[in-house]
């Protein structure tokens, strides 16, 4: 394997190659440490990857070559390089979530989605740079800096999983763990030009995942196609003991179904794509539409249905989503005072003059914002004018898919993002950063599956089209997905 | 439903934050810039008493809710009742072995 060959090759090929024994694990790791170094993944650079020790996976390759040779079979991810964004637990690399509250925290325990992984042969190779507990659209709000789109170096690579798209996007690894609470895996995918899929909720655990929003958190990945996408969410998904959220459903194969079709020349025969006019405003951007357009064609082409529908209540979702999600985060980030995580104050006035002290120091403007906001709308007086009403509408916008579903529709076709990648720095009103969740934060209030694909370039910037399924039926979802890319070939990335 | 100054420091300190002066400003004007968009929810007919999720899934009637208070935290005894020494609120205990210490560690 050459060194210009590494970004070319999915995590399934790799997979293969080390379990053939053409490749081991340990020049997989060199290869992708490389390539980070090769375009600048560095805190000075791109400032894509926070922490990693290229010494420590180098040992665990070393031990999964000696597994490998010792058993029958390897597995489905034998010596894949995995990049894991700063807000999931991992052994032996710090778990920050890119905040000054958490620096120098190292996790006794990893994540279960992680744990998984690695039982499949992958292996951690850094931990990535993201927005400061995951809040915020554009990776600018980490307390290390902000990431840059590797596709075009002044512009934004999305958030809040930023650094997690930008490993991918850059070549570094083929797979790469974010996390999604509004949107924060499919929008970065979109603004990179990769794949980004998000589940069902309580499909993946978050055992491990620092907790943001705890009814909208979800473990989710990037990959640079359906395939590779896929299979991370098969091998990350199923009940876990350690999360009573996480539902147990028997997981199906999302990739068999792949290997079957790949040859009928309309595979999405008896498919119907539903494509619902709130997210087809007048003011989207052109570009964005006319690759949407020319998706629906392939779409048409491959034997599906595609009928107009409607969603009536996707205007709520952003308001709605940032009163429960500031609510829940103002809760979840009460544990982090100094005390048993983090630096603490060198003099306070007294015990609550030093949480105070550490809480103020560590938390970055974004955080200290929601963190008041989700404060204020559970406060006496307040608490039923916003976010008792925002649940009540949260039900709205949730049983608007169950109807489309209900009605016959398999799978949703929309844009992921509102726009392409903006530059960095040219957001700074607070609620306009908010609406470039528009598309995506429905799916996360439902809890219902999504996905972002590369569909072509506006301006020579990526257009993610997205595809939204009813709950855990994933495979419906990935089916359309690969059937598309397919379709699309070389036409996703111009 | 304008936030006031008042209201952003009252929320600051049951959020347990410390909110300079200089920022106060900028606070009170970026959380009513938020708060004016969620205001369309007030029109929404979510149509009360149609709850259709499972009745183990349903919230209770009410929730009981503890007082917007920022005052001390409650314990069932106080402080000094049970530790030998504190100080500014703080409980003072001996110094650990594993809290290197060049000469008490001598051996």
């Amino acid at each position: 394997m050459s060194a210009a060959d590494f970004p070319t090759l999915t995590a399934d090929m790799i997979a293969a190659r080390v379990r053939d024994g053409t490749t081991s694990p340990a020049d997989i790791v060199r290869a992708s440490f490389a390539r980070a170094r090769g375009v600048g993944a560095g805190r000075d650079q791109l400032n894509i990857i926070l922490w990693s020790d290229e010494n420590a996976a180098l040992e665990e390759a070393e031990v999964l070559a000696t597994q490998i040779a010792g058993a029958a079979t390897g597995g489905v991810l034998s010596g894949v390089p995995i990049a894991v964004k700063d807000n999931i637990a991992t052994l032996g690399l710090p778990t920050t979530c890119a905040s000054k509250i958490l620096a120098g925290y190292v996790s006794p325990y990893e994540a279960t989605a992680v744990t998984r992984l690695r039982e499949e042969g992958a292996i951690i190779v850094g931990k990535t740079n993201c927005d400061e507990f995951a809040m915020g659209s554009s990776t600018e709000n980490s307390a290390y800096g902000p990431t840059r789109n590797p596709v075009d170096i002044r512009r934004v690579p999305g958030g809040s999983s930023g650094g997690s798209a930008a490993a991918v996007a850059a070549g570094i690894v083929p797979i790469a763990l974010g996390s999604e609470t509004g949107g924060s895996v499919r929008q970065p995918a979109a603004f990179c030009g990769i794949v980004g899929a998000k589940p069902t909720y309580g499909r993946i655990s978050r055992y491990g995942l620092v907790a943001f929003a705890s009814s909208l958190d979800h473990i989710s990945a990037f990959a640079r196609n359906v395939d590779d996408a896929a299979l991370a969410l098969e091998v990350m998904a199923g009940v876990d003991p350690r999360d009573s959220t996480s539902v147990d459903v028997p997981v199906p194969s999302y990739r068999e179904q792949f290997v079957s079709r790949a040859t009928v020349p309309q595979p999405l025969t008896g498919v119907t794509i539903g494509v619902p006019r709130e997210y087809f405003p007048e003011q989207l951007d052109a570009g964005i539409r006319h690759y949407c357009d020319r998706a629906l064609d392939y779409l048409r082409e491959l034997g599906a249905t595609v009928r107009d529908v409607s969603l009536p209540h996707t205007s709520l979702a952003i308001p709605c989503y940032y009163i429960i999600a500031p609510a829940e985060a103002s809760s979840n980030l009460a544990r982090f005072e100094g005390v048993r995580y983090g630096p603490r104050a060198a003099s306070a006035d007294g015990l609550r003059g030093m949480y105070e002290a550490n809480r103020s120091a560590g938390f970055g403007p974004e955080v200290t914002r929601r963190v008041l906001l989700g404060t204020y709308v559970l406060s006496a007086g307040y608490y039923d004018a916003y976010y008792k009403k925002a649940q009540e509408v949260r039900k709205l916008i949730t049983r608007d898919f169950t109807n489309v579903f209900a009605d016959g529709v398999d799978v949703l076709f929309t844009p992921t993002t509102p726009t392409t990648a903006f530059p960095i720095g040219s957001i700074s009103d607070p609620y306009e950063m908010y609406l470039s969740d528009i598309f995506t934060a429905t799916a996360n209030l439902a809890g219902v599956p999504g996905m972002s694909m590369p569909i072509g370039r506006a301006d020579n910037l990526p257009v993610g089209g997205q595809l939204l399924a009813d709950h855990f039926d994933e495979p419906a979802m990935f089916r359309v997905a690969y059937a598309l890319e397919q379709a699309l070939g070389e036409e996703a990335h111009r | 439903m304008a936030v006031t100054h008042d209201d952003v420091r009252h929320i600051a300190e049951l959020a347990r934050l410390g909110v300079s002066p200089e920022r106060l400003d900028d606070l009170v004007r970026e959380l009513n810039g938020i708060l004016m968009h969620m205001e369309v929810l007030a029109q929404v007919d979510t149509g009360a008493g149609e709850d259709e999720s499972p009745p183990f899934d349903r919230p209770p009637a009410s929730t009981p809710l503890r007082a917007d208070s920022s005052g001390p935290i409650p314990m069932l005894l106080p402080l000094e009742s049970f530790a030998p020494s504190t100080r500014d609120g703080f409980i003072i205990v001996p110094r650990l072995a594993s809290h290197d210490d060049p000469i008490e560690s001598a051996p």
